[in-house]
């Protein structure tokens, strides 16, 4: 995957301005030394390559703890919602999408068909802002930040302050996927195999589902791998607007505070998250068509 | 009598397609308004975006302000007006930068081949191998958040996208018969890619770089609103956004963050449906 980063020169950074005001040039130059700062990139990237292999990712400046530990809890948040949203996205997308086949040029088909238009249009914060206040402002149905009610640590609270965010992420998803499943499942519906199907006798559901469906869903499935980085990059701005304590809020912390190896270790989990969901992607491949062979 | 037969240049019956978009005519009516708003904008609010009226803080739309006043008192309707300004520029900015990246790796790696091509794809999976905003978060953490920083940064995430495409079409280019003509009647290399494959590349061009000013406004609106991105006192359309984060601006203060949104949502909305009458004007097969 070449990621070919090294990490930037977090010098002056670490220093407030008025710190770095008050310190004369040699002690900036001793300082420098002292966390190898002065060395050329090369040998800081190597030494830093060198330590991320061995699992050491460095101090985290502005969450003043080792980075490694601050990611272990923060990880598993992101990977709850992410997960949840992919499910909600791909059960909206995929459904819509095969209704709006089914109902091919009928109002149903024009509905489904632009809605996910105009959320293209719409970005996840404004869309996140517009449930908060109909959602959780007008109706007052469900807490609008937080992962937790204070002294309520019970999956269902949990569960509760998950719908908004998973919704929103699901949404970006769902939008994409509705457009393609209906054309994947058009496709597939007018090739001579549902045909003969359907001349056999069988049931139109059992076409519809057992066999084009199951045709229908490869390149559903390289949507979906294509999609999942977007849903990422998605998390940040939601979980920012949530108040969720996972990866997207840490990276916006972080950058915000130039603390530039705790953000470096993000991407390293990011990337590794997409070098692993294409991988899935891939196996999911061969499961949906047999001719598909890995090697 | 006879019926002409009315030949059509190919451009003309690119345009025609276009035209036969209606929600491309209606998105290129409202960006044509927004960039007039943007030039404009000194005249349709003079007082400008950071004049501050301390006698009006928080005003609800009227009494000399059209949209109201902010959280400290600065006209929100000029604040729009010029964060149409820094939207456009960031748009078009980015992608004018991220085009001569693109343009330019695109064309040495598909028509030198060889290890160019290999180096210079292989970096370009480096970058997509993590997703935009994921990296334009590290660039920020590292350069420090600015109006010329977030276009920059924005152009440095994306110009794989292109440099990809101006390749693929290069690859098939190159193999043509005029290409192999021009070669023998002795073109140089720079001229034959710049006065005969380029041409050739202006139509998909148009729609990668329509769809890149969209993606570009909506991250810049994104990392302002993150608060990653254009710095005050520059109006944003995104940090207006943002004040809707506390409640009672959310709540009981709608003119502050709302014109802002509707804002980002019609430009991002015209320049796509812009870029999908290109995709149908230049590739008249392509399928939505």
């Amino acid at each position: 995957m070449g990621l070919a980063l090294a990490p930037g020169d977090e010098l002056d950074t670490m220093l407030t301005p008025e710190a770095a005001a008050q310190m004369s040039a040699e002690d900036m130059a001793a300082k420098r030394a002292e966390l190898g700062l002065d060395r050329p990139i090369l040998v800081r990237y190597v030494i830093w390559l060198g330590k991320t292999v061995r699992g050491d990712l460095g101090y985290s400046t502005s969450e003043d703890a080792k980075i490694t530990e601050v990611l272990k809890t923060y990880v598993g948040h992101t990977v709850i919602l992410l997960v949840a949203a992919l499910l909600l996205g791909i059960i909206l997308g995929v459904s819509f999408g095969i209704l709006a086949a089914l109902k091919e040029n009928t109002w149903i088909d024009y509905v489904v068909g632009s809605v996910p238009i105009f959320i293209a249009g719409v970005p996840g914060f404004i869309l996140s802002l517009g449930f908060i206040y109909f959602v959780a402002v007008k109706l007052n149905a469900l807490p609008s930040a937080g992962m937790h009610s204070l002294g309520d640590d019970s999956l269902l609270d949990l569960i509760k302050h998950m719908i908004l965010p998973v919704t929103v992420l699901s949404l970006v998803l769902a939008a994409q996927l509705v457009r393609y499943t209906r054309a994947s499942m058009l496709d597939v519906l007018s090739s001579e195999f549902i045909i003969a199907a359907k001349s056999k006798g069988i049931s139109n559901r059992r076409v519809i589902f057992n066999h084009a469906f199951k045709a229908a869903l490869v390149p559903i499935i390289s949507v979906i791998g294509l999609h999942l980085p977007e849903i990422i990059a998605g998390a940040v701005i939601t979980e920012t607007v949530f108040q969720w304590e996972g990866m997207g809020m840490l990276a916006v912390r972080a950058a915000g505070g130039r603390d530039v190896p705790m953000v470096m270790g993000i991407v390293i989990v990011v990337a590794v998250a997409v070098v692993v969901t294409n991988l899935i992607t891939d196996i999911a491949y061969t499961i949906a068509d047999p001719r598909v062979r890995l090697g | 009598m006879n019926d002409e037969v009315v030949y059509k240049t190919n451009f003309q019956e690119a345009l025609d397609r276009f035209k036969s978009y209606r929600l491309a005519l209606v998105g290129l009516v409202v960006l044509s308004l927004i960039f007039l708003m943007a030039i404009f904008a000194n005249f349709l609010a003079p007082q400008g975006p950071e004049y501050i009226d301390f006698a009006a803080v928080r005003q609800p739309p009227g009494n000399g302000h059209l949209f109201g006043t902010d959280d400290v008192g600065r006209d929100v309707w000029a604040r729009v007006a010029f964060g149409a300004r820094t939207s456009l520029i960031v748009g078009v900015g980015a992608v004018l930068v991220a085009l001569t990246i693109g343009i330019t790796v695109g064309l040495l790696s598909g028509f030198m081949g060889k290890w160019v091509d290999t180096v210079f794809m292989r970096i370009t999976d480096a970058f997509m191998s993590v997703p935009a905003l994921i990296l334009i978060i590290i660039f920020i953490a590292i350069v420090g958040p600015s109006l010329l920083n977030v276009i920059l940064v924005i152009a440095l995430a994306t110009w794989p996208t292109s440099a990809r495409v101006v390749r693929g079409q290069v690859l098939t280019l190159r193999e043509q018969e005029f290409i192999t003509a021009a070669r023998v009647i002795g073109v140089r290399t720079p001229k034959l890619l710049i006065s005969h494959i380029l041409p050739n590349l202006l139509g998909p061009l148009s729609v990668v770089a329509t769809f890149g000013i969209a993606g570009a406004i909506l991250t810049e609106a994104g990392l302002s609103f993150l608060g990653l991105g254009v710095r005050p006192p520059i109006s944003s359309w995104g940090q207006m956004v943002n004040l809707a984060q506390q409640s009672q601006i959310l709540i009981d203060e709608k003119w502050i963050y709302l014109p802002s949104g509707v804002m980002i949502v019609l430009t991002v909305l015209s320049v796509n449906f812009i870029g999908d009458g290109l995709r149908k004007a230049v590739d008249p097969k392509s399928v939505r």
